[in-house]
C-alpha cells in the first residue's frame, strides 16, 4: 500500500484524468443550462413564496402567504380576478403567465437571514423557482436579494422598510414595491408640522439595528428641516421588553414629542410603557406632549390596543383608501373584496404589497414575452402603472424602488371593529416623497447588471 | 492503514463512501413524483448537512468527551463566518485563506472565552458560555454594525478591494471559488426520471469534513482523548491524584471552537453572506440538540443528528397545504380534508413540533441517541443469529 511505482505512462494517464475531472464541472455548467436559470420548459411555471411562518413576524407572513395564494388564483384565471381588472396594464389574460399555469412553493424564513437564504436556495435549486418573493424584515430582504442576484433569479421584495434594500444594498435582480424610511420621514414631517406646529422638541427612542438607524435619520432630517429641534437620541436593545428605564429620562428632559422608532412587539411594549408613564397627559413648554410612531401596521395597532389612539404614523397602503379618498386609489376595493370573500377579513399592508409584487412580476414577464430575468428587469425598469391601489406608481430604473403616495395614519379614537383601528389622516403625494437615487441616505450602492444565472 | 484499527477504518470508509455517493443516496425519488418532495439531494442542503456535521463533530469533542456542555458554540461559528467574509472582501474570493483565517480567529476567540468560562463547571459553565454567545450576538447585531453589517449582515460587493484578485469583468459579481473553480459549479446527471446533481462546493466541503472526521477519530483514540474521558467520568478524582485538568479541558474547548470556526468559514465559502442571527442562542441550542439526538460521545452520532435536524428544517418545513392535498387527492372529499387537517399541524410551519416530538421520543426511549437505536438494531440481529448458531452472546463493547 505504501509503495508507489511511477511510470511515465501511468503519470501521464493520471494527469490527464485529473485534468479532465477538474475541468468537468465548468464544462457541464456552461452546456447544461440553455439561456437562463430554471427556464420553465413544461406547461407550468413555479414561483417561490418565502415568508416568515414562525418568529416575531409570523402574523405578517401568514397574511402575505394568503395574498400570494390569491394572486396565483387570479393569474390562473380562477376567482374574480381581483386587481387584474383595475390594473392599467392589460397584458395578463388570466391564463397563467405566458400561457403556463402558475404553481408555487412556500418556505419559512423564520425572520433569520440564514434560514431565509436556505429556504430560497432550496426553492431555486430543488423546485426550480424562477422568481422569489416575500419576507417581512429588511435583514432578510437584503440577504435574499443578494442571493437571487448571485443565483440569477428575480427577487420581488415583500415588507421591507429600511433604506438599504434599495440603497446601499440594491441589486439589479431585486425590486421593492413597499415604501421606505426616507419616504416615511418625508411624508410624516409636513403632517406633523401642521398638527403639532413647527416649534417642537423631539426625543428619539430607536431600536438598535439597521432599520432603526435609517428610519431615525430619515424622520430626524425631515422634521428638522421643518424647524423641529432634536433633544436626544437613545438606542434601545432590540430584545428589550421593558422600556421604563428609557422613558424616565424623557420625562426629565424638556422634550414635547417622543418618536418611537420601533416595530412589531418592540413598539407595542414601548408605547404601552410611555402611556403608563402618563406622557400623553403631560404639558411641556405649554404644549401637549405627543408620541409619533414612524412605521405603522394594523397588526401592531391591534397589539397596542387602547394606547394607539391618536398616535401618528405612516403606512404603505390601507384597505379603506379607496372608500375614503376616492377613485385615485382604484384597485383597493377590488383587492379587499376578493381577499375578504376568500378569507373573511380585510388584508393587511403586508398582504397588499405581496399581491401587487406577484402581479407586477407576472405582468412584466407577459410584456417582455420571456421569463428571462434580464428581460423582466428591462420590462420593470421605469415602468409606470396605476390601478393597484396606490394610485399612479413608478418603478424607478436607477434603484428599483416604487414611487407612490404615502398614507399618513393615526390610531382611531372609536374603532368599530378589530380591523378598523387605523384612521387615514392624509395622503402625502408622490412628489413630496421622491428623492434623487444618489441621495446621501441611499449612497454607496450599485445595482450592477442583471444576472440570468446561465 | 491511516493508523486506525479495523472497526474505525471501516467506519471511516463508510463515511467516505456515504459522502461520495450522497447525491444518489439523498435523491431516491424520481423527479415529478409526489415523493420528490422528500428528496434532499440538492446542493444547498447537501452542503449544509456536511457543514453542520463538522460543527457537531467539533461540539462533540467538547461535550461528548469532557461532558462540559457549552451553550454558546454558535458564537464561534459566527466569528469564523465574519472572519471569512472579511478575508473575501479584503483579500481574495478564493476560499482557502478565508477558511484558514476563520479557523484561527475562532480558535483565538475560543481560547479567550474558554480561559474565563472553564473556571467553573456544570451549569455555571453553560451559563457563562451562553452569556458570551449572547453578548457576541448583541454586539454583532447593533454595536459593531460598522464591522458586522448589523441586521443586514455582510456580503461581497462589487466595489470591495479584494487586493489579490484580478479586477472583475464588466457585469460580473464576485463569487467564491477555489483557484478559479466556482463553488456553485454543478454537473447534472439524469438517469431515466432521476436527476442527480454533483456540486463542486459540496465535494469540497465533503473532503474537509472527511479530514475533520479523521482528526476527531484520532483525538477520540488518543491518550489525550482518554484524559478528556477521565474528566467526564470524575474530574474531582483526577484533581486529587494531582492532575491539573484545566489545560486539557481548555485544549478541548479550543479545538472544538476551531471546528465551529471551520464550519462558519465553510458556510461563507458555500454561500457568501453572514448575518448576526447565526450567533443567536437558538443556533447554539441547535448544535446541542444535534449532538444529543445523534448520540453524544459517539463518533458518527452528531453527524447523523445534524443531518436529521437540517433535513427536517429544509424539507418538512416546505410541505404546505397544497402539497398535502396533492398527496391525498384520491381520498373522498370529506376524508381528504380531515386527513389534511390532522397532518397539517405537523408539517410546514409546524416542523418544530414534529422535531420536538421526535427529540422527546429519542431522549425517553433511546437515551444514547440515534446511535443507540442503530446499535440495538444490529445487536438484536446479531443476537438472533447467535441463537440460531448456538454461539455465545458477544459482550457489548461499551
Amino acid at each position: 500500500m505504501s509503495q508507489f511505482n511511477f511510470t511515465r505512462r501511468g503519470l501521464l494517464r493520471g494527469g490527464a484524468a485529473l485534468g479532465a475531472g477538474l475541468a468537468m464541472p465548468t464544462i457541464f455548467t456552461s452546456q447544461a443550462r440553455a439561456s437562463y436559470l430554471n427556464e420553465p420548459t413544461g406547461s407550468t411555471v413555479t414561483l417561490g413564496f418565502n415568508v416568515p411562518q414562525s418568529g416575531p413576524y409570523a402574523d405578517e407572513g401568514a397574511d402575505q402567504l394568503r395574498a400570494y395564494q390569491l394572486a396565483v388564483e387570479h393569474l390562473n384565471g380562477e376567482g374574480d380576478g381581483g386587481m387584474m381588472n383595475t390594473f392599467t396594464s392589460k397584458a395578463l389574460k388570466g391564463n397563467g403567465i405566458l400561457g403556463k399555469k402558475v404553481q408555487y412553493v412556500s418556505g419559512d424564513t423564520q425572520t433569520k437571514s440564514d434560514a431565509a437564504r436556505a429556504s430560497a436556495k432550496s426553492m431555486i435549486e430543488k423546485d426550480g423557482a424562477i422568481m422569489i418573493t416575500g419576507g417581512s424584515s429588511s435583514g432578510v430582504a437584503v440577504a435574499v436579494q443578494a442571493l437571487c442576484q448571485e443565483a440569477g433569479v428575480i427577487f420581488m421584495a415583500g415588507l421591507t422598510h429600511a433604506n438599504d434594500t434599495t440603497g446601499k444594498d440594491r441589486k439589479a435582480n431585486g425590486f421593492r414595491h413597499f415604501f421606505n424610511s426616507y419616504m416615511s420621514g418625508a411624508a410624516l414631517a409636513p403632517v406633523l408640522a401642521k398638527q403639532y406646529g413647527t416649534d417642537r422638541k423631539a426625543y428619539y427612542l430607536t431600536a438598535d439595528y439597521n432599520w432603526g438607524y435609517t428610519t431615525e435619520q430619515a424622520v430626524l432630517e425631515s422634521t428638522e428641516a421643518m424647524g423641529w429641534e432634536t433633544v436626544n437620541k437613545v438606542l434601545t436593545p432590540l430584545a428589550a421588553t421593558d422600556f421604563s428605564s428609557y422613558i424616565t429620562p424623557v420625562v426629565q428632559s424638556d422634550a414635547d414629542i417622543l418618536v418611537l422608532v420601533h416595530y412589531g412587539g418592540n413598539m407595542v411594549n414601548s408605547l404601552t410603557n410611555a402611556v403608563q408613564f402618563g406622557l400623553r397627559d403631560r404639558m411641556v413648554n405649554g404644549k401637549q406632549f405627543e408620541i409619533v410612531v414612524p412605521l405603522y401596521s394594523e397588526l401592531m395597532a391591534r397589539g397596542a390596543g387602547q394606547n394607539i389612539k391618536g398616535i401618528f404614523g405612516s403606512q404603505n397602503w390601507d384597505w379603506k383608501l379607496e372608500n375614503q379618498l376616492g377613485s385615485r386609489y382604484i384597485g383597493t376595493n377590488a383587492f379587499v373584496q376578493s381577499f375578504g370573500t376568500k378569507y373573511g377579513f380585510p388584508p393587511s399592508q403586508a398582504a397588499h404589497t405581496g399581491y401587487v409584487q406577484a402581479l407586477l412580476y407576472a405582468d412584466a414577464v407577459e410584456r417582455a414575452g420571456s421569463f428571462n430575468p434580464c428581460a423582466v428587469v428591462e420590462a420593470l425598469e421605469g415602468f409606470e402603472f396605476d390601478g393597484l391601489g396606490n394610485g399612479p406608481t413608478l418603478y424607478r430604473a436607477e434603484d428599483h424602488q416604487c414611487f407612490k403616495d404615502v398614507v399618513v395614519v393615526k390610531g382611531k379614537e372609536n374603532p368599530e371593529n378589530e380591523f378598523d383601528l387605523v384612521e387615514i389622516v392624509e395622503v402625502t403625494p408622490t412628489e413630496q416623497v421622491t428623492y434623487p437615487h444618489d441621495h446621501p441616505q441611499f449612497a454607496g450602492g450599485a445595482l450592477g447588471t442583471c444576472n440570468p444565472g446561465a | 492503514m491511516l493508523n486506525l484499527d479495523k472497526s474505525d477504518l471501516r467506519l471511516f470508509l463508510l463515511v467516505a463512501a456515504a459522502l461520495v455517493l450522497a447525491p444518489f443516496i439523498l435523491n431516491p425519488f424520481p423527479e415529478g413524483s409526489n415523493l420528490a418532495q422528500f428528496n434532499a439531494g440538492y446542493p444547498d442542503l447537501m452542503q449544509r448537512l456536511v457543514i453542520f456535521g463538522i460543527f457537531a463533530i467539533g461540539f462533540n469533542i467538547l461535550f461528548g468527551l469532557t461532558g462540559y456542555l457549552s451553550f454558546g458554540h454558535a458564537a464561534f461559528l459566527g466569528v469564523g463566518s465574519y472572519a471569512a467574509i472579511w478575508m473575501m472582501k479584503l483579500l481574495t474570493m478564493n476560499v482557502i485563506p478565508a477558511i484558514v483565517v476563520s479557523i484561527i480567529v475562532a480558535g483565538i476567540f475560543a481560547a479567550l472565552v474558554g480561559f474565563i468560562s472553564l473556571r467553573r463547571s456544570g451549569i455555571y459553565f453553560s451559563i457563562l458560555t451562553l452569556a458570551f454567545a449572547q453578548m457576541s450576538y448583541s454586539l454583532a447585531y447593533s454595536v459593531l454594525t460598522p464591522i458586522t453589517g448589523g441586521e443586514t449582515g455582510l456580503q461581497p460587493k462589487i466595489n470591495d478591494p479584494r487586493i489579490l484578485d484580478a479586477p472583475l469583468l464588466d457585469g460580473a459579481t464576485p463569487t467564491a471559488g477555489l483557484f478559479g473553480i466556482d463553488m456553485r459549479a454543478s454537473w447534472q446527471l439524469s438517469v431515466g426520471d432521476w436527476l442527480f446533481t454533483f456540486n463542486f462546493g459540496y465535494y469540497f466541503a465533503a473532503v474537509v469534513m472527511l479530514i475533520a472526521f479523521y482528526v476527531s477519530m484520532r483525538i477520540f483514540r488518543s491518550p489525550f482523548g482518554m484524559m478528556l474521558r477521565a474528566v467526564k467520568t470524575n474530574q474531582n478524582r483526577l484533581n486529587y491524584t494531582g492532575v491539573n485538568t484545566r489545560p486539557y479541558t481548555l485544549t478541548a474547548f479550543i479545538i472544538s471552537g476551531m471546528y465551529a470556526g471551520l464550519a462558519g468559514g465553510l458556510l461563507v465559502a458555500m454561500d457568501t453572506q453572514v448575518g448576526a442571527d447565526r450567533m443567536f442562542w437558538t443556533a447554539s441550542g441547535e448544535v446541542v440538540l444535534m449532538t444529543i439526538l445523534g448520540g453524544a460521545g459517539t463518533l458518527i452520532g452528531p453527524v447523523l443528528g445534524a443531518g436529521f435536524i437540517k433535513y427536517m428544517e429544509n424539507v418538512v418545513s416546505k410541505i404546505n397545504e397544497t402539497v398535502l392535498h396533492q398527496w391525498f387527492y384520491w381520498l373522498p372529499d370529506g376524508l381528504e380534508d380531515f386527513v389534511v387537517s390532522v397532518i397539517y399541524p405537523f408539517v410546514g410551519k409546524g416542523w418544530h413540533l414534529t422535531l420536538g416530538l421526535m427529540f422527546m421520543a429519542v431522549v425517553i426511549f433511546l437515551p444514547g441517541g440515534l446511535m443507540e437505536g442503530l446499535r440495538r438494531l444490529t445487536q438484536g440481529r446479531k443476537k438472533k443469529a447467535d441463537e440460531k448458531t448456538g454461539g455465545a452472546v458477544a459482550t457489548p463493547a461499551e
